[in-house]
């Protein structure tokens, strides 16, 4: 494919984009498919032909891109941008979820985030997905042999800070979090967004340095 | 000199044999102070002393049984006492071990060791060292040094019933009624004796004792009255030889040692001084102050121990610079020491709380950090107890350490917290101990601006102490302060205004708190912070313009920065800014052109701008006496620019300020004298302030203590008193006396103006004359002669000159040799030659005294004067050597020092 075809295409593709999409102008979304489709071009080295980012290599761009460490985390981004379930986030995904997620207003963020925590979709943030979501906070032995005392000690403590995190955001007091309790913690410390690991991006400066403007500047 | 102490309390250290007292001077002057007490007690006090110990006191003795008098039954070599009804108690008095059960007991038998009394004295502390216990019984005792002074006297009184038990209440009646009551003045006065008095001599323990506050409030206290509210009185500085200083807490509740718990920091107990002098509950007292003295020597040795190794290399230097210290020193700073939390608040479920939050925010990644952040926000972060617990729990540090990460998302739930956390005074003092401030000023380049603001806020609280102000601009915390406020006024983007807007109102509180210390002054004005401050002043945000205004305040202290502010066109700003609704801000504007206002450039600036209406619109707030203060200090240093006073005219501002001059405070007071006398420049003038009757109250301030008030009322007097119908009242009140009797202030300013109000009241004054003499007090004058202070000196000349007119006056001076004084005044300062050589002429008209100032040699500099360019120099140098032509031995020698030749030119 020659080069300026291969524009052309993209600014195609661009145009028809960013009419679904809220946060990003045209020329933004030109710049997202270039990088998006560099990204794809470093992973075809092992795969063949796909249609879209896999879970891995998704799992790099967030840590290089967003900073983000935590894998459990990365994991529970990639099932948010893979609308489909498929194993694989397109072009497309790629865009709405970066515009939607990390640039959305604070009502956005709140949804995503709440969506983020809820494991099982059932609309709760329940003890269950707490404990999922703070378990490796302590790094648990589990494995190591003749720690069980220790394993008792730390599975304490996890149940103890449960309580103190429920005490604070838990408004109604049914032993779970929904979407209102959430809101109103968020509301009184915005602090409480990322509560449970951190799933927005940090230096939104950067990346916006790094992939809007540089792309730009070609 | 270099006694340590652990030699000097031998008690307790090194000796095996521990109950010991080394004889140090100390410790005898000590001993002597309790014999004598000991041997008066049967005389003076009868019925304290007949008061039954719990427990006998009991030690070996060197008084045998041929010593006692007939007051004993005595049988071989043991005795009892005749006070003792059964003969079942055990005795007195057995071969070297005595056994004594009352203070009159006690007397007796230290009398009869005659000459070794002292011996015994100490024997008897040695022996006994729990005495108190003994004497009072372990409940009250343990209640007296567990300090129960808060125990209900009268339920204590309910369960004691014989008559013993009564006088032990009274004991501590006697003591709890010195505690509660803070309007004592001589409360800790005692302490403070006794301490210096271990100061004193070569073989002292302690190097000095002083208050941290050299401020004493109207009930004798010099805690802050907030601090009072807790029960504390003064807080002590105590510097022994070898250790570095340690800081005391006197409050009602005993003397603590700060940072040390438990009895032992009780040292010294509360009591009056009259109560130790003449009270036989004193020796109690004496003997537990002895002991108490003997476990803080422990403690100080303790501590002596604990820190040698880290001191030694630099005690020297440190208290070399601690005693040099002065509280006049801008950077000096005022230890204050905290108070612990109550002892319940540990037991609270807040303070579980605390701890669990604590722990696992340590304990936990980054993810719990955060959580725990969020859910210490919700703690009462105003109670000092709860950040005291957070500090001991290791929590301040573990936030400290968080500003050094990269989480930003932490720091700013850090800096939430530490803002808060800031408002407590001890806190602050922490976070500089733990080098925070540093890291506060790290981030303010971070990327994030909520961090920037979030880091200022902080720094603007915890700037609240030098120290912190100093580590502020050493860090180069006042350039990065000042980029903020930059930032904000280059910010075009929309998106970020509104953040860069808080970063700068927080930049500009944290300069506002930065810039009470003068160094810091300097740094913020030639960093260029004062155009970008003049430039926020056009904001319309009051809490944007209260920090700002006030930084410009602070910083007008400074001439360099003043001269900067007249140049930018703050002033405009400044006046446009007092109409404002907020108090506050009415306040720092009025202050700020009160210290702008010593130029009279921006005296003229304010005038253009039509500043001067604003300002007397504030003076109709009379309650809010911060403002009132501020509005007439501004009208004051306004009104030095004779064009302004004749505008302020035009609102009849000093019929305004007239009515200010009674029931105000100081502040108040101060300003409205100074306007008055600028005012009263005006000739026309002197006739309003009669009739508005402001010269009774200008009178009745002559009576204040104030010494900057009567530096301003009596020039304002001085100013009045040129008028006759002014003098006419002013000789009524009895102003002269009042004004003559200001000439014994100690401080050489009030002299002065003092004198020089006096001149034209004698001036003007029909019977001056008959007052004047009945003063007696012309004694004063030739100590004022002798001042060093040049004004002092000028004035004195001149009051010298206006009473020489009197025959019997000028008798009366140069009997007390002023002709000598005045003469060898001639050769010193130029200042004064005018009214000296003034004073010289009129006192030539007593008797031979121009013979006299010719023989002291008072002619030959007079003739110098004559070359001097000042006409009014001249003028009275001429009039003086007329009046010494009259001698002829002064002709020969003005000839021969060539005053013809001078005079014809």
């Amino acid at each position: 494919m020659s080069s300026s075809a291969n524009k052309k295409a993209i600014q195609a593709l661009a145009e028809t984009i960013s009419k679904k999409v809220e946060h990003f102008n045209k020329k933004e979304v030109e710049c997202l498919i270039w990088r998006f489709n560099a990204l794809l071009e470093a992973q075809k080295h092992s795969d063949g032909s796909v249609s879209g980012l896999d879970r891995n290599q998704f799992k790099v761009v967030l840590h290089n891109l967003f900073e983000m460490t935590d894998d459990f985390i990365m994991d529970r981004v990639f099932r948010i941008f893979d609308k489909d379930n498929d194993g694989f986030v397109t072009v497309e995904e790629w865009i709405q979820g970066l515009s939607v997620h990390f640039w959305g207003t604070l009502d956005e963020q709140k949804r995503y985030c709440f969506h983020m925590y809820d494991l099982k979709g059932s609309g709760f943030i329940t003890r269950d997905d707490i404990f999922l979501l703070l378990k490796d906070s302590f790094h648990l032995r589990l494995e190591e042999e003749g720690r069980e005392d220790d394993y008792q000690d730390e599975q304490d403590e996890i149940n103890e800070l449960m309580e103190i995190v429920l005490k604070k955001m838990d408004h109604d007091k049914d032993g779970r979090l929904s979407f209102q309790d959430f809101e109103k913690s968020v509301k009184k410390e915005e602090l409480l967004l990322e509560a449970f690991g951190s799933c927005l991006p940090n230096f939104r400066k950067k990346f916006e340095q790094q992939v809007l403007e540089k792309q730009q500047d070609e | 000199m270099g006694v340590s102490l652990s030699k000097a309390a031998q008690w307790t250290t090194f000796s095996p044999d521990a109950s010991k007292l080394k004889s140090t001077p100390t410790n005898e002057a000590l001993l002597k102070e309790i014999l004598t007490f000991v041997e008066q007690i049967g005389s003076q006090h009868p019925q304290e002393a007949d008061f039954t110990f719990e427990a006998p006191l009991q030690w070996r003795t060197t008084v045998v049984t041929s010593d006692l008098k007939s007051d004993y039954h005595i049988r071989d070599s043991t005795a009892w006492s005749h006070e003792t009804d059964s003969r079942e108690a055990p005795p007195l008095l057995t071969p070297f071990t005595v056994r004594v059960r009352s203070l009159g007991q006690l007397s007796m038998l230290i009398q009869a060791a005659e000459d070794k009394k002292l011996e015994e004295v100490q024997a008897c502390l040695e022996g006994n060292r729990d005495f108190l216990v003994k004497i009072l019984g372990p409940r009250i005792a343990s209640q007296l040094l567990e300090d129960g002074a808060y125990a209900d006297v009268e339920s204590l009184k309910e369960d004691v019933k014989d008559e013993a038990s009564e006088i032990k209440a009274r004991l501590v009646a006697l003591r709890l009624f010195c505690c509660p009551s803070l309007k004592s003045e001589s409360l800790m006065l005692v302490e403070m004796d006794f301490l210096q008095f271990c100061s004193e001599g070569d073989d002292r323990l302690l190097k000095s004792v002083r208050y941290t506050s050299d401020f004493e409030f109207w009930n004798g206290c010099r805690a802050p009255p907030w601090r009072q509210a807790q029960g504390e009185i003064c807080y002590v500085v105590i510097e022994s030889v070898d250790t570095g200083s340690l800081n005391v807490t006197c409050c009602t509740a005993g003397v603590f040692l700060n940072g040390v718990g438990g009895p032992g920091a009780l040292f010294i107990s509360n009591s009056r001084k009259e109560f130790i002098l003449n009270s036989a509950a004193g020796v109690t007292l004496w003997l537990l102050l002895f002991h108490t003295y003997i476990m803080y020597i422990h403690s100080v040795t303790c501590r002596l121990r604990d820190c040698c190794s880290f001191r030694k290399t630099s005690s020297k230097a440190t208290l070399a610079e601690l005693s040099s210290e002065t509280s006049s020193e801008s950077e000096e700073e005022e230890e204050r020491p905290e108070h612990q939390p109550e002892s319940d608040f540990y037991l609270s479920s807040e303070f579980l709380q605390i701890k669990k939050l604590v722990k696992y925010l340590k304990k936990g990644d980054q993810k719990v950090t955060l959580l725990m952040l969020c859910c210490m926000l919700d703690l009462d972060l105003t109670q000092d107890s709860c950040n005291l617990a957070i500090r001991d729990e290791g929590g301040l540090q573990f936030l400290l350490n968080l500003l050094d990460t990269n989480e930003d998302k932490c720091k700013i739930g850090a800096l939430k917290i530490l803002i808060r956390m800031s408002r407590c005074v001890p806190i602050q003092r922490s976070m500089e101990d733990m080098l925070g401030v540093r890291s506060l000023v790290n981030n303010l380049d971070s990327e994030v601006t909520k961090v920037k603001a979030l880091a200022a806020e902080t720094i603007a609280n915890v700037a609240n102490f030098p120290r912190a102000r100093r580590t502020v601009r050493q860090s180069g915390g006042i350039e990065k302060l000042i980029k903020l406020l930059d930032c904000f006024l280059k910010s075009q983007k929309k998106s970020d205004h509104l953040e860069n807007m808080e970063a700068a109102r927080c930049g500009a509180l944290a300069l506002w708190s930065c810039s009470r210390s003068t160094k810091n002054k300097k740094a913020i004005c030639s960093a260029g912070g004062i155009p970008l401050l003049g430039c926020l002043l056009t904001s319309s945000l009051e809490s944007m313009l209260i920090p700002v205004v006030g930084t410009l305040q602070e910083c007008a202290s400074e001439e360099s920065s003043r001269i900067t502010i007249q140049s930018k066109d703050i002033i405009k700003n400044l006046v446009k800014n007092l109409r404002s609704n907020c108090t506050d801000l009415q306040i720092q504007c009025s202050m700020a052109l009160f210290k702008c206002a010593e130029d009279t450039e921006t005296r003229d600036l304010v005038r253009k701008y039509k500043g001067l209406k604003p300002l007397v619109e504030l003076l109709n707030n009379t309650n809010n006496k911060e403002l009132l203060a501020a509005a007439t200090g501004a009208i004051w240093k306004c009104s030095i620019s004779i064009e302004n006073v004749l505008i302020f005219q035009n609102d009849k501002v000093l019929e305004s300020l007239a009515g200010l001059l009674t029931a105000q405070p100081e502040e108040v007071l101060i300003n409205v004298a100074g306007a008055l006398t600028e005012f009263l420049q005006v000739p026309a003038n002197k006739a309003v302030i009669r009739k508005c009757d402001g010269i009774k109250p200008m009178i009745q301030l002559l009576l204040s203590t104030n010494q900057a008030l009567l530096v301003n009322v009596t020039k304002a007097i001085s100013a009045c008193a040129t008028d006759r119908e002014n003098m006419k009242i002013i000789d009524e009140l009895d102003g002269i006396s009042l004004l003559w009797s200001l000439l014994q202030n100690p401080n050489p300013e009030v002299q002065a103006s003092a004198a020089w109000a006096i001149c034209p009241c004698i001036g003007n004054s029909k019977d001056a004359m008959r007052t004047v003499l009945s003063f007696q007090g012309f004694g004063r004058i030739p100590d004022l002669l002798m001042s060093t202070n040049n004004e002092v000196l000028a004035s004195i000349c001149a009051v010298i000159a206006k009473l020489a007119k009197y025959k019997n006056i000028l008798a009366t001076l140069t009997d007390l040799g002023i002709v000598s004084l005045l003469t060898k005044l001639t050769n010193t300062v130029r200042k004064l030659r005018h009214h000296l050589s003034d004073a010289i002429c009129h006192c030539c008209q007593f008797a031979n005294n121009t013979a006299a100032f010719g023989e002291a040699g008072a002619v030959e500099p007079l003739v110098r004067y004559m070359k001097s360019e000042d006409i009014l120099v001249r003028q009275s140098a001429t009039m003086a050597l007329f009046q010494l032509s009259w001698d002829p031995n002064n002709n020969l020698t003005m000839l021969s020092r060539g005053a013809v030749k001078v005079s014809c030119v």
